[in-house]
């Protein structure tokens, strides 16, 4: 008797050979272009990356060159408000600086902040992470334990006391040059231990499945199973935790200097400028606040939501 | 005879990114009540898709597409929501596979059933109790009144299907979907439910559903059995006519892939019909790279393994004093030998520790105390990198799980290349390659393998590249775990043909762990019967299989489904 074989399935041709179309033709592209609010967070966040890194480009004027920064211009309103005028068309803050201007350069100092500390706080976690959960006992004990106390201070706490001491240890004339590290440092050390229980989690996982006994069979030492098969494998977990922990990072910045503990008013973050416009809120100054926050909410919001839908996206099991 | 349900035409589709998969097609299916169909298949023929169909569970995106389900007369394609979910429970009842998860963990079982009773059939608290101790003890639970109490965890996994089971009874069903009831259970366990649904299916003159991948399952309770291949049903007929004259070449196929018992072949008749796109061009391997020994094994005489009195508990409870720690002995006292160039079987039920004995042996897992040499070397229970670094390259392991014991984020040839890469066994890198190529070929992958990705494969082919890659440190002793228990019955024979004939060829000393006899039957020349971690007896496999002597291993083979009996 004849046998049916034709194949089951009715296929559309999938035989792409360039990197590029099939990286396109990989699922998880695919569910990200295919999720309206994921492409709408993508774009959002890329927008704010793009506009902080052409900010000398796209900014009408440079807030740091005091030669055109005019004192009497300083407190304008918005353009279209009474009594501003064009050229600043967000209105200028206390020392005269475009507002707009300000914020551009700011909010490319928040990222950069964030960037970094959320980068020293994966490299950090991680590596604890992996090999707390791959070597276990007493080492995991260890790590975890160390990682459970710090946890039980709030990260901003952490944040503030780590900046404390940098700044507590260095000469005062050098502050204001080397705030911005001992920020990204604070906020860094006070974010590893999230990556930590992350990390460990997926190595305690991976670690039981047989392709890593199949390494150890073939005689690899640990170190080389850790990092050729264990750490890609972990790596989808740590990718979306980052994302979040760069908004998380983004905001700690902001809190950091809106209490003066972070960067300094002459080189402004988005934190700063609120905190600067905090103190004409009463006076009725409101711009110098509110358009630092409305751009801190939005970036924070699009990275946020980029990081949850990444989320619903890499793992299979919520999608 | 009743008829209880008829499909009529049933197509189902499940649309998909880029394609349309149509998962079963033109599906034509009558149940008279009193009767067991097996509906048999191979992973993804499509037999479970049926069952959800007519229960209207169908998981996102599946949809039918065409095609009538009558059940006792009504077209329940016109159900409501409504009218499907009180179908279900009521009139159809479910028995899934695996009775850990079918059952909530935070519920007695006796709230599960009298909540399900009141639920269908609407009767008082007390008038459920009662019927829930009247089903309970249908199902053969001792003691049914105060168990109503006990919480899942509290049963064992047999006795948790036979409230599985209860369940599925409780809204007095005319029609039961059994979905694989015991592909989750030991073989003893297996057959004691199988007598159950036989017996309630008599009893009470119910229609039995029975989706299974396990012809044996099949020939042991089903009146009739219908065949699925590739979302097609190929064969419906009366179970032993199917079974003794398959009329389909599929089915004749799948019976010959079906390991017999009852004597020894020395290959399976080969199936090129279900994986049929691997052209195999082989090698030939006394001049090949493969047919080399490595430098520094020297050929020696005397057991390729030898285990002494080897014992390892494994800790249940952990504790500061030493009196109130808890221990499980996993291997206990177990000693054997095995010879250069034979198969050596290791069977149990799970449980049983034929895998820790394996891993034990392959530096898996360490030793309390007793003595494991290799080629003659002594290795000695503890962790000793330096005894290994020996027998690194000559000893590997074929795991269980095709799916997880591949890294998914490599690609095939470095996959299949790291044992030669970081033991140096090439002189260069293009070597590497061509030896790859060479490998996966002659395991059945077509050359254009190196490049791909695991996911990329079936089962099946997965299994073939964990051969290749165990292959490519060019071992002398070859450790199979369970290496077709995740394979289809058609696949498993090729496997297992594929494991033969690299035997042949390369002299390779085997040992073989499974729980499945007929397996075990086909593959070993000697075979130790494990349980509790004990060896019950050694015995070579025609002694085993004809005269048992250890009445663990009589009541082993007594289990056995047996095809020619059906």
């Amino acid at each position: 008797m004849p046998i049916p074989m034709k194949s089951q399935m009715t296929m559309i041709d999938t035989d792409k050979t360039s990197r590029l179309s099939r990286f396109l033709d990989n699922d998880v592209v695919w569910s990200f272009t295919h999720s309206p609010m994921a492409m709408i967070a993508g774009l959002a966040t890329l927008f704010f990356f793009s506009v902080a890194l052409f900010a000398p480009i796209i900014a009408p004027f440079n807030p740091f060159d005091p030669a055109q920064v005019m004192l009497w211009d300083g407190k304008l309103p918005p353009a279209w408000a009474a009594g501003g005028q064009s050229q600043y068309i967000l209105g200028t803050d206390d020392q005269g600086r475009d507002l707009l201007s300000t914020m551009l350069y700011g909010g490319r100092l928040s990222i950069l902040v964030g960037l970094a500390a959320v980068l020293l706080g994966m490299v950090l976690g991680t590596t604890l992470g992996v090999i707390s959960g791959f070597a276990g006992g007493l080492t995991d004990v260890v790590i975890m334990r160390i990682a459970d106390v710090q946890l039980t201070i709030p990260g901003i706490l952490t944040a503030i006391m780590i900046n404390g001491f940098g700044r507590a240890f260095l000469p005062i004339e050098y502050h204001n040059q080397f705030a911005i590290y001992f920020v990204i440092i604070a906020i860094g050390l006070s974010d590893w231990p999230q990556f930590a229980r992350v990390t460990r989690g997926a190595t305690m996982v991976e670690r039981n499945k047989e392709y890593v006994q199949a390494a150890r069979v073939i005689g690899l030492p640990s170190w080389l199973i850790i990092l050729r098969h264990v750490l890609p494998n972990v790596m989808r977990s740590v990718i979306v935790l980052s994302t979040l922990s760069f908004a998380i990072a983004i905001i700690s910045e902001a809190t950091l200097s809106f209490l003066g503990q972070g960067i300094p008013s002459t080189t402004p973050s988005l934190g700063t400028l609120i905190r600067v416009g905090n103190e004409y809120l009463f006076s009725g100054l409101w711009w110098i606040a509110f358009f630092p926050s409305l751009v801190l909410v939005l970036l924070v919001f699009s990275v946020n939501l980029l990081g949850d839908k990444l989320r619903d996206i890499l793992d299979p099991k919520l999608r | 005879m009743t008829q209880l349900l008829d499909i009529r035409n049933l197509c189902i589709d499940f649309p998909m990114r880029n394609l349309v998969l149509n998962a079963v097609k033109n599906f034509d299916l009558q149940v008279n009540a009193g009767e067991i169909i097996g509906l048999v298949g191979e992973s993804g023929a499509g037999k479970s898709t049926v069952g959800n169909a007519i229960t209207g569970l169908l998981g996102k995106p599946g949809r039918i597409s065409s095609g009538e389900v009558y059940f006792q007369g009504e077209n329940i394609r016109d159900y409501t929501d409504e009218q499907m979910r009180k179908l279900r429970g009521r009139r159809i009842g479910t028995i899934f596979q695996d009775p850990q998860s079918s059952l909530n963990p935070l519920m007695t079982v006796g709230k599960q059933l009298v909540e399900t009773i009141q639920e269908c059939l609407g009767l008082k608290a007390k008038d459920a109790e009662a019927r829930a101790i009247e089903l309970l003890n249908d199902v053969g639970i001792p003691d049914p009144q105060s168990r109503l109490n006990s919480y899942p965890h509290q049963f064992s996994g047999g006795m948790r299907q036979r409230v599985v089971i209860a369940l599925a009874l409780a809204g007095d069903p005319e029609l039961i979907i059994a979905d694989e009831p015991t592909t989750a259970l030991d073989v003893s366990i297996q057959s004691q439910i199988l007598k159950l649904i036989r017996r309630i299916c008599d009893e009470r003159g119910l229609g039995v559903i029975m989706v299974t991948h396990d012809i044996g399952v099949v020939s042991e309770i089903a009146d009739r059995v219908a065949v699925m291949f590739r979302g097609e049903l190929v064969e419906v007929g009366d179970v032993n006519q199917v079974l003794r004259l398959p009329q389909h070449e599929y089915t004749q196929n799948l019976i010959v892939a079906v390991p017999s018992p009852d004597k020894r072949l020395h290959r399976f008749t080969c199936v090129d019909l279900i994986e049929g796109e691997a052209a195999q061009s082989k090698i030939d391997v006394q001049s090949h790279w493969l047919g080399k020994t490595n430098a520094g094994v020297e050929a020696s005489v005397g057991p390729a393994i030898q285990v002494k009195n080897m014992s390892l508990a494994f800790r249940l409870k952990n504790s500061v004093f030493k009196s109130q720690r808890t221990f499980v002995q996993a291997v206990d006292n177990v000693s054997f030998d095995i010879q250069q160039g034979e198969t050596f079987g290791l069977v149990g039920e799970s449980g049983s520790g034929k895998s820790t004995v394996a891993k034990i042996i392959a530096g898996l897992h360490f030793a309390d105390t007793g003595d494991l040499s290799i080629y003659g070397q002594k290795i000695g229970p503890k962790h000793n990198d330096l005894a290994r670094r020996h027998s690194r390259t000559f000893l590997q392991v074929v795991f269980q799980d095709p799916y997880s014991s591949m890294n998914s984020r490599m690609n095939i040839r470095d996959i299949v290349a790291e044992p030669m890469r970081f033991h140096r066994l090439t002189e260069n890198e293009s070597q590497t390659r061509q030896i790859v190529d060479d490998l996966l070929d002659h395991v059945g992958l077509g050359k254009t393998a190196a490049r791909r990705y695991p996911h990329e494969f079936s089962g099946g082919q997965r299994q073939r590249i964990a051969i290749a890659r165990a292959l490519a440190s060019r071992p002398r002793i070859l450790i199979c775990d369970e290496p077709t228990s995740a394979l289809d019955v058609s696949t498993q024979a090729q496997i297992l043909n594929l494991l033969r004939d690299l035997q042949d060829e390369l002299g390779l000393t085997m040992l073989f762990i499974s729980h499945d006899l007929p397996v075990v039957r086909q593959m070993c020349d000697r075979i130790a019967v494990m349980r509790h971690g004990k060896i019950c007896e050694i015995a070579s496999n025609e002694d085993l299989f004809e005269s048992p002597q250890h009445a663990y291993s009589q009541h082993l083979l007594n289990l056995m489904p047996n095809l020619g009996a059906a």
